[in-house]
């Protein structure tokens, strides 16, 4: 498969004034490469109460159909509000790497 | 028809405005250019221009309602000076990253301080890197015809980027001369309707003013850099087109007496004309002097330049403005490094003259030419000098 393009490779190829044409596209520019801390969810301190979710700056934290909180680690930038914010201690920052 | 007109020419710039029918004017009040936009905001309540004229609270906003204005597609103007200028500086380079092409009329007022109202082209030097078309006109009918070319030139498909028209307050803005006026059908004929690349509209998506981050940032600017040297070929296709349908030239350096020329004077604006009659007074004593004016300074026209100076012994740059602790003027360095690497070059010396609007006589010319003679045998020690400075 052919690797997707993240930049114009050249000059040429920037669109005039560096408009977007299409909506949606800040999506594809992963901010998790940012990270120096992931957020690791305890699930037996969980209780669900939705916060983290609440407060992610990012909005990358999403509840799974058991009602339990996630990050998408394609976007969090690992700021550490979650694990700040969470009441129950279920959140805990650990270094990448 | 072009109608033979007397007019002060502020107003006869906002006249000519009109006639490109801009449809946003987004404008604040500020000597000396502000008989352009207040005549604009008169035209347009006599309902003789069909135009949104925004009454902004400062040029900070007026500069921003041109930019989101120009990205819905219309056609946008505005005029300042100074620093009503120097307070659209932060929307100065987003104007032109964007490709926005808008209009705008500087009448050239020393920045302050101190505060000072009068002519010097300190202003504009301020906003020389932003990435904007910027000429200069030297006189009542320059400025009618520029302000005209100026939307076509902005506005053309492989250009799209904004265009500063400077013309020297109160020398020019306040002054009455007669002009020919183009009528509307001419206007018409000329300067097609705005074809904006795209437009800022709920159907259709475009994002305007987006992140550059630093993976892309390298590519935008050359890309910026590019369009702008580019738009000489425009430049010079829109004058050739005004010389057929109406029969005035425009160069980007205009020469006079520049035949046989050992001196010769650079000037830009309106003293050029003030030099002009010098230049005619001293050619008719002998002295081999000539005088180039400087019309278009952004893109900066190299090859003019260096064509122009041939033969040339000692060349003398009149700036209206001071690099303070810099290497003298700006169109002085940039004249100087332009020749620096050629083969055959004059002694290129500084005149710093008529700042905050002090007089710029025929007589100072004159003399000014008196130090280039000089220079011929013995090379000057300091690259500038404030002319005129009491004291030195």
């Amino acid at each position: 498969m052919e690797k997707k393009k993240k930049w114009p490779e050249d000059w040429q190829d920037v669109n005039p004034g560096l408009m977007v044409f299409r909506p949606g596209s800040a999506r594809e520019y992963q901010t998790g490469s940012w990270r120096a801390d992931r957020p690791i969810f305890d699930e037996s301190k969980c209780i669900r109460c939705g916060l983290c979710y609440i407060f992610c700056p990012e909005g990358c934290i999403s509840q799974d159909e058991r009602g339990y909180f996630h990050a998408d680690l394609d976007y969090c930038k690992g700021c550490g509000i979650c694990a700040h914010e969470c009441w129950s201690g279920a959140i805990t920052m650990v270094e990448e790497g | 028809m072009s109608k033979r007109i007397g007019m002060e020419i502020a107003l006869a710039a906002a006249e000519a405005v009109a006639l490109c029918r801009p449809e946003v004017i987004a404008a604040y009040p500020i000597t000396p250019n502000t008989h352009i936009p207040e005549h604009l905001s008169d035209i347009v309540a006599d309902g003789r221009l069909d135009a949104e004229f925004i009454c902004v609270e400062s040029e900070h906003t007026a500069l921003s309602a041109c930019c989101g204005a120009s990205g819905t597609g219309a056609r946008a103007f505005t005029a300042t000076s100074s620093q009503g200028l120097a307070y659209m500086t932060e929307i100065i380079p987003i104007a032109s990253a964007m490709r926005l092409p808008i209009v705008m009329i500087i009448g050239n007022r020393a920045l302050s301080g101190p505060i000072n109202i009068w002519n010097d082209q300190s202003d504009v030097m301020y906003q020389r890197d932003a990435g904007w078309i910027s000429m200069f006109a030297n006189n009542g009918q320059e400025v009618i015809d520029m302000s005209i070319q100026s939307f076509k030139i902005a506005e053309h498909r492989d250009v799209m980027l904004p265009v500063n028209l400077n013309l020297d307050g109160f020398q020019l803005t306040h002054v009455v001369e007669p002009m020919e006026m183009p009528d509307q059908a001419e206007v018409d004929a000329f300067l097609p309707s705005f074809k904006p690349l795209a437009t800022l509209h709920p159907d259709k998506v475009v994002s305007m003013g987006t992140l550059g981050l630093p993976d892309i940032f390298n590519e935008a600017m050359e890309a910026k850099d590019e369009v702008l040297k580019n738009s000489r070929k425009v430049i010079l296709d829109v004058w050739k087109e005004w010389k057929q349908k109406f029969g005035r030239t425009y160069e980007p350096i205009e020469s006079c007496k520049m035949k046989g020329a050992e001196i010769a004077l650079v000037s830009m604006g309106s003293m050029g004309e003030t030099a002009e009659v010098a230049v005619d007074e001293l050619r008719k004593q002998g002295v081999p002097v000539g005088l180039l004016k400087l019309r278009l300074w952004r893109p900066f026209p190299f090859k003019d330049l260096k064509k122009a100076v041939k033969g040339v012994k000692v060349l003398v740059v009149l700036d209206r403005a001071v690099s303070f602790g810099g290497p003298g003027g700006p169109a002085f360095s940039e004249v100087r490094s332009a020749l620096y690497n050629e083969p055959d070059k004059p002694f290129v010396m500084n005149e710093i003259i008529g700042l905050g609007g002090r007089d710029v006589r025929v007589e100072d010319f004159v003399k000014i030419v008196e130090k280039a003679q000089k220079a011929l045998k013995t090379k000057p020690k300091d690259d500038y000098e404030i002319y005129g400075v009491r004291g030195s």
